[in-house]
């Protein structure tokens, strides 16, 4: 096992979970990006609703460029030490396919895995529970069919 | 106030990605890939954020209100239906196939490529489209 590449997982995990916290102490709100994002992009909020989400979103950007800049191998892409952001595991067909998935499937399920899977868990909400469950045996079934019956993607 | 507060959040939240390595779809599969090479670092993602949101969520409910907003914004649905489940699945089924759950892809941008700009286009219709699924 590789044990650099978890140490980094448990601490971008801890940061998400610091992010989290934040959050919701200072404005009151649940981390989750769909919900954020989604909701900044569909809906006509009441007004002074829509600010704070802009500047999560920026943030949200800004924070692998941060990583970036500061070099040092700080990043954790799998098989290249160096690097901050991975290439795309498909390619513009299956992506357009994978993003309408994922796109209407948070928006009906209301959460994807930060609401849902960090925020939803961690307030040990049914719902969430239930919908974490959901989308990681989905995701597994779709990986292992997609993979290893059909042989498509990554290269694995 | 709250815009910091926000960028401040968005910030946190974008490094804790990219020091994990949830900026590489690569890493997601190879987690979801159970029967290939496993990759466990989600595990310690997903282990390290839930943890720290619980204590921290703990500590933050302490008070009665945020700090600058009058009430904590929580979900108040209760019943598992078939549009969160079913909504679910969908978004597994997409996750798996490309690796990317929402915050990855919007956090990956500034590696923009042609595919996951192809997803970020398709998944802005997705909310739209569920939008339009849910309305009365």
């Amino acid at each position: 096992m590789d044990w650099m590449a978890s140490l980094h997982g448990l601490a971008g995990g801890v940061l998400i979970g610091l992010s989290a916290t934040w959050l919701m102490a200072t404005l009151g709100r649940i981390a989750g990006i769909s919900g954020i994002v989604g909701n900044l992009i569909t809906q006509r909020g009441p007004k002074g609703d829509s600010a704070w989400r802009v500047a999560f979103l920026l943030g949200l950007i800004s924070g692998p460029l941060v990583i970036m800049a500061l070099g040092g191998g700080l990043g954790n892409v799998a098989g290249n030490p160096g690097g901050v952001i991975g290439a795309p595991v498909g390619g513009v067909g299956l992506m357009l396919v994978a993003g309408l998935l994922v796109g209407v499937g948070t928006g009906l399920g209301s959460g994807c895995t930060s609401g849902h899977g960090v925020c939803g868990l961690a307030r040990l909400a049914p719902r969430s529970m239930a919908a974490t469950g959901m989308f990681l045996l989905t995701a597994l079934v779709t990986v292992y069919i997609s993979r290893h019956l059909l042989g498509l993607g990554g290269g694995a | 106030m709250k815009t910091a507060a926000g960028y401040t959040a968005g910030l946190l939240f974008g490094l804790g990605l990219a020091v994990s390595g949830m900026t590489d779809p690569a890493r997601v599969v190879g987690f979801l890939d159970v029967a290939g090479v496993w990759d466990p670092t989600l595990m310690f993602v997903l282990g390290g954020a839930v943890v720290t949101t619980f204590i921290g969520y703990r500590l933050v409910f302490e008070r009665s209100a945020p700090l600058l907003g009058s009430v904590f914004q929580l979900p108040t649905k209760r019943e598992l239906d078939a549009k969160l489940l079913g909504g679910a699945a969908l978004f597994g089924i997409g996750w798996g196939l490309s690796g990317y759950c929402p915050g990855p892809a919007i956090a990956s941008i500034g590696g923009l490529s042609l595919p996951l700009l192809a997803m970020l286009v398709t998944m802005v219709l997705g909310w739209f489209t569920a939008k339009r699924m849910a309305a009365p």
